[in-house]
């Protein structure tokens, strides 16, 4: 029954391409004389990082926003995407006149390392054999994604950012950032994320990671030397971790039980339902644009993420006077990262006298409502990065 | 004008220019570029009069709504239970905490305001007197619990669980050791009522009060 499994394409990965040579993106270069000091003891060098700016560095240099993307997300954050061809995944949020305004900041947006649209990641060719790097490339935290960007900044020239804002993995990335480099973040926007992976949320990627594993495509992290493809279980990690990102009363006002194409059951494993067509079709196209070990290398970066473990901790000891102004955002129905996630965030940055914002937006699209249409959103964003602006003289 | 997180003053305790007096005059008390924690901020109208002082301005506030309407017009205002969440900041955060028409809506007054002291230097708190002379005749004589202009609600829809008299809050800044640097009672109009006047009268014809206390010793 060839219609009940998913049909996966065979045409060429684009993103094997992206992970060397990326298109439409921004390069920046690292010798073998400025290595990565990753957190597992490695030093990665020669490698790089592709990324993407918009709008103009203001002749003082104050006004960069740093926009840290989300698992499956990439620098492609307010412009087309070479490989799908599609909106930027943050067009929403920013462009010119949008809450991050492209004609007041100056927005970077890098690829994080160890994914595989042109920053140093699995998939990438290692120079010292040639090859691509596959599971030889060492394991990457979210400090060191955080690390990689602070050298990108000091490469571009920027001492202090105005402003660094992302959601879910890329929420991550802000809080280390402002953990890290508290003096170079004057306005931190974490969206729809915590400071810590919950055991749920590990379980779940451990699911993806097995999938993936689970597809003999995937020759034992070795399908790129060999010219294999795990697809199918790429796909079905997709479509796992899909069903994260959603909530039950979006799923079902989406959705409901309604059949694709079809008026009664087929007797059969086909996508009879909508939703399972839909699952397939998420599942199908990310594929074609995602490196499978990238997947196992950005949800371990998540799993290990633990930002009061680094401070003994005591949360509050990641923030001590901080002179970061924090606006924490969350989701009603995010049940990957509820509330009361960031609430812990803003209570340990209250412990610190941190200056923050925090609104619990109410929605019923669950963890991924950060990228859609949700004007209080926008309005709360624009209005925390207003004042800020007026803060720091823009 | 009214907000929807703005329930517990009426009109007539506001300026020409729509401002709320109890807000005005507790503005006054408080120094330029001082660090303000405001407890139960509402829609943020203190934290942007403060804001024209250059002070250092946090909220707390319960309902969501009134806490995305201050975040959105870039006030640092977290959603937040006075009752529950002043634990978490440390001890002299602030120089000042206000506590503006909230004391009597909180489920333990006292602890509230224990907190408040040790948070911040100084604390401000604004409440409306029970002990006025209208709601005492209306419970004499209508023998119902009293509504008025500025507190509206039924006994039974009513947030305000822990109404008390401005002698009643007079006791308690003693019960928790704290001393009085001002109080100041206003009328319906919200017009201060004159300084000289001794607490019995203030009581009757104070139709909320703001005092401004601080830690003894």
């Amino acid at each position: 029954m060839a219609e009940a499994e998913l049909s996966v394409s065979d045409k060429p990965r684009d993103s094997v391409r992206e992970a060397d040579n990326p298109r439409q993106s921004l390069l920046a270069r690292f010798a073998a004389d400025q290595p990565l000091k990753l957190d597992c003891g490695v030093d990665l060098a020669p490698f790089q990082i592709a990324y993407k700016t918009y709008g103009t560095l203001n002749r003082t240099r104050t006004n960069a926003v740093l926009v840290c993307h989300a698992l499956t997300g990439d620098q492609h954050v307010a412009s087309e995407h070479p490989v799908t061809g599609k909106p930027g995944w943050w067009e929403t949020m920013v462009g010119p006149g949008k809450p991050i305004d492209t004609d007041r900041y100056f927005v970077i947006c890098p690829n994080v390392v160890g994914a595989c649209m042109g920053t140093s990641g699995p998939s990438s060719t290692d120079s010292k054999t040639g090859k691509p790097w596959g599971l030889d490339f060492p394991v990457i935290t979210i400090r060191d994604m955080v690390r990689a960007q602070a050298m990108l900044l000091d490469h571009i020239g920027i001492g202090s950012l105005f402003a660094v804002a992302g959601g879910s993995m890329g929420g991550m990335q802000v809080l280390q950032w402002a953990a890290s480099y508290p003096d170079r973040v004057f306005a931190a926007l974490p969206i729809a994320c915590a400071t810590r992976h919950s055991a749920q949320n590990i379980a779940f990627h451990e699911v993806g990671r097995q999938a993936v594993m689970a597809d003999p495509e995937w020759r034992g992290g070795r399908y790129l030397l060999e010219g294999a493809n795990p697809r199918r279980g790429l796909a079905v990690a997709r479509m796992g971790a899909h069903i994260t990102y959603l909530s039950d009363a979006a799923l079902h006002r989406k959705f409901g039980r309604r059949f694709q194409d079809r008026s009664n059951p087929t007797f059969s494993f086909d996508a009879d339902f909508e939703v399972e067509s839909y699952l397939r079709h998420q599942g199908i196209s990310f594929v074609e644009r995602f490196d499978a070990n990238s997947y196992l290398y950005l949800t371990r970066a998540m799993d290990y993420f633990d930002l009061a473990a680094d401070v003994d901790g005591v949360l509050a000891n990641a923030f001590k006077g901080t002179p970061t102004r924090f606006c924490v955002i969350s989701f009603t129905s995010d049940w990957l990262f509820p509330t009361s996630e960031s609430r812990a965030i803003v209570h340990a940055l209250n412990a610190s006298s941190a200056r923050v914002s925090f609104a619990e937006i109410v929605t019923d699209k669950g963890h991924d409502a950060f990228l859609l249409e949700e004007p209080e959103l926008f309005a709360i964003v624009r209005g925390f990065l207003d004042s800020a602006g007026k803060a720091r003289g823009l | 004008m009214l907000t929807r997180t703005d329930r517990t003053m009426a009109q007539a305790a506001r300026t020409p220019g729509g401002a709320r007096v109890d807000l005005l005059v507790m503005a006054e008390m408080i120094g330029r570029g001082a660090k303000v924690l405001d407890v139960g901020c509402g829609d943020g109208e203190l934290l942007k009069l403060l804001e024209r002082k250059g002070v250092d301005g946090r909220g707390i506030e319960l309902s969501r709504d009134g806490v995305n309407e201050c975040v959105a017009k870039g006030l640092a205002v977290i959603q937040g239970d006075a009752d529950t969440d002043l634990s978490d900041y440390p001890n002299d955060a602030f120089d000042y905490v206000i506590l503006s028409q909230t004391l009597q809506a909180t489920r333990h007054p006292r602890q509230v305001l224990e907190h408040m002291l040790r948070i911040g230097r100084q604390a401000v708190v604004s409440f409306p007197n029970f002990g006025h002379w209208r709601i005492r005749l209306q419970l004499m004589f209508g023998g119902r619990m009293p509504r008025t202009d500025n507190l509206p609600e039924t006994w039974y829809d009513t947030p305000n669980i822990h109404f008390c008299t401005i002698k009643d809050f007079h006791q308690l800044t003693s019960v928790v050791g704290a001393r009085i640097e001002r109080a100041v009672a206003l009328n319906a109009w919200g017009t201060p009522l004159r300084l000289n006047a001794p607490w019995w009268f203030w009581n009757l014809f104070g139709e909320q009060a703001v005092f401004l206390l601080s830690r003894r010793g």
